[in-house]
């Protein structure tokens, strides 16, 4: 789960990492009075789930909070990489004398939680990764020993170099891992942290993901969720317990397993399709999920095919062959299904729906042949 | 032979009474699977069927010869039964339970990484070596004794595979699901070492995924420090960056994790990736010849 810059400012502030006074608007009619407020030369920074809003024409410095309003008419309601800007951030700009960069991820490969420095702040830390890795300081820390504080010391020293700014780093390094710990992040990032005066160190900016399978241990964190980070279909699957992402394509595809719904629409693809949809309907086999995967994949008019594609194994053929049966008596399924059965009960589920009159195979690339041919069919 | 488990292995499962624990344990028994023991918090001295039931795991490995454990318990527990495993020196622990929190996982991660011992999984569907043990959810009957290892970061897709395998007659010596989650107890490198050594494993079949570099590491451990044929399947190729696909480690970040990525790390390491499950047995029959 991903939360927007001024929701992680206020985690920051609420942990005493030391955050600038900040203003968030939704109307732009708001924002000559919270930039007045703020001291008039502000910086006007559109709120979006998604990276590179800078480039984007998203990040404006006003002059007066006269601008201040009209970079902020501009910026809301702007579209950046497909999301809509809805809210802005409102504070007061900084004088940057330096930037650095400070961040703390979950390491898969070294299983440790790594805490990355640079001295290049502000700027985009994947492409510094690509372009300049020996500029990324990076600093393992063991979830179970924690901090060694004499190793961070030192790597600190080499960055910040002058005593009260290393004291000040090695302090909000501590509450960021503080914060990460105990809120179940994946990814704590201040960039830029500024120097905004000789001895002050400040975060400018601030991100932060979280781990889903931990936000029932976290109410407060749950309540920042943001509708924008999923669509309508995504959040409508996962009240019937369905895992659904949301893709461009015309086949729809349901599938049970996360792997094997990944390979269907690969599949679909190297075949000459585009699929609409990943959808793992999950283990447990409720004929109920079945028929709302249909309903939920109807309600996008691209689609012009469905395959569903199971294998069982947990999942029993025949309760599948239910669902189907369900969707199909209570809904009008305007488009061809594709029936691909194997595993489990497959002798039931087959013999359910070819009473009715579908056809149901048992070879995965055949099936994705035919919903493809299908759907160029329904194209000619 | 197989790789970690056999016939001989005796099994305890975490969570036997309860729904999923219970469906599995009589599935793993009629599987052929000698399961010794049972745990739940607070149901000792009860049965399931003909196996006995214990409160900790401790009780239960005093009274058996315990081996492997497989844990049924849900998420928000089973980080806590992977180190009572632990703490009670099972050697091999295997973790079904998808959803459990990564930090909590990375923790018991390194408390079984301290004491020796092995965890697979969490978010998996554990391990068969047909013919001789089941500890897990597989379906039984796809499955065939013979030469071919299996190493799976996904459960029906590892089916899928099997599937296609057992119908060109090639059977497998040991399928193990490593699971789908960012933090888990076994890589494939691990899995990789345990098939080089494997006398009896003539083959090996790697199915990945995006995220992570573990496919990356396992190419190149393949290239220096394996003589087995090994062919790969990746899914996830048409998958959006920044979305999570169903497995909670299985996401595109930071540039990292992309199917193009790992599909020219293992090409370059000599591992044909098949573009279809079902090329997976041409592919491997033509590297063992």
């Amino acid at each position: 789960m991903k939360i927007h810059e001024y929701q992680a400012k206020e985690l920051f502030r609420e942990y005493g990492i030391p955050v600038q006074d900040q203003a968030v608007i939704t109307d732009a009619g708001e924002a000559e009075a919270a930039a007045q407020r703020l001291g008039g030369f502000v910086v006007v920074k559109a709120q979006v789930l998604v990276g590179g809003r800078g480039k984007a024409g998203g990040v404006k410095l006003a002059k007066t909070a006269a601008d201040a309003a009209q970079h902020a008419r501009a910026i809301l309601g702007m579209d950046i990489k497909g999301e809509t800007v809805e809210k802005v951030l409102i504070a007061p700009a900084a004088d940057i004398l330096k930037e650095y960069y400070v961040g703390l991820i979950m390491d898969r490969t070294t299983k440790k939680i790594i805490l990355m420095v640079t001295k290049e702040g502000g700027v985009d830390i994947e492409e510094l990764a690509v372009t300049n890795p020996d500029a990324i300081i990076k600093f393992p820390i063991d979830i179970v020993q924690g901090i060694d504080e004499a190793a961070l010391a030192a790597v600190l020293k080499d960055v910040f170099e002058r005593q009260p700014l290393i004291d000040q780093a090695a302090e909000t390094v501590r509450i960021l891992y503080r914060l990460f710990v105990e809120k179940d992040a994946t990814l704590v990032e201040i960039n830029p942290y500024a120097l905004v005066d000789e001895n002050t160190l400040a975060a400018l900016d601030a991100k932060m993901n979280f781990d889903d399978n931990a936000l029932y241990k976290h109410d407060d964190v749950e309540a920042m969720k943001n509708a924008e980070e999923y669509s309508q279909d995504e959040i409508d699957a996962k009240e019937y317990g369905l895992s659904f992402v949301s893709m461009d394509g015309e086949i729809g595809c349901i599938v049970n397993g996360a792997g094997l719904a990944m390979a269907t629409m690969d599949i679909v693809k190297l075949f000459g399709g585009n699929p609409a949809n990943f959808l793992d309907v999950g283990g447990s086999s409720n004929p109920e999920k079945v028929l709302q995967a249909i309903r939920i994949i109807l309600r996008n008019p691209k689609v012009k095919a469905i395959l569903i594609n199971i294998f069982g194994g947990i999942t029993r053929c025949d309760d599948i062959a239910r669902g189907i049966i369900m969707a199909t008596d209570q809904i009008d399924i305007s488009v061809p299904l594709v029936i691909r059965l194997v595993g489990t009960n497959q002798k039931e589920g087959r013999a359910l729906l070819e009473e009715k009159g579908f056809a149901v195979g048992d070879d995965l690339s055949e099936a994705v042949r035919k919903v493809v041919a299908l759907h160029k069919g329904a194209q000619a | 032979m197989s790789i970690l488990i056999n016939e001989n292995t005796n099994v305890l499962v975490q969570g036997i009474t309860g729904r999923d624990g219970s469906f599995h344990a009589r599935q793993m028994v009629a599987d052929g699977t000698r399961i010794v023991a049972g745990v739940t918090p607070g149901k000792s001295g009860q049965k399931m069927d003909d196996v006995p039931v214990y409160g900790t795991v401790a009780e239960a490995a005093k009274e058996h010869r315990v081996d492997a454990t497989v844990i049924f318990v849900p998420a928000r527990f089973a980080a806590a039964a992977v180190r009572e495993a632990a703490d009670a020196e099972i050697p091999l622990i295997i973790t079904i339970t998808e959803g459990v929190p990564v930090l909590e996982m990375l923790e018991a991660y390194h408390m079984v990484r301290d004491r020796g011992l092995r965890m697979i999984g969490p978010n998996c569907p554990g391990l068969i070596s047909p013919g001789k043990c089941k500890i897990g959810i597989m379906p039984y009957h796809i499955h065939k004794p013979g030469n071919i290892g299996v190493i799976s970061r996904s459960g029906t897709l590892t089916y899928e595979v099997v599937y296609n395998l057992t119908n060109a007659g090639m059977g497998q010596s040991t399928c193990i699901g490593i699971g789908g989650d960012p933090v888990i107890g076994t890589s494939f490198i691990d899995a990789l070492t345990l098939f080089q050594a494997d006398p009896e494993t003539t083959g090996v079949v790697v199915i990945g995924e995006i995220g992570g570099e573990d496919e990356e590491a396992a190419a190149d451990f393949v290239r220096t420090s394996m003589d087995k044929p090994v062919v790969s399947f990746i899914s996830g190729r048409t998958a959006p960056p920044g979305k999570r696909m169903g497995h909670a480690g299985a996401i595109i970040s930071g540039g990292k994790g992309t199917p193009e990525a790992k599909v020219a790390a293992l090409e370059a390491a000599g591992i044909p990736v098949a573009q279809t499950p079902d090329q997976i047995p041409g592919l491997l029959k033509e590297k063992l010849r």
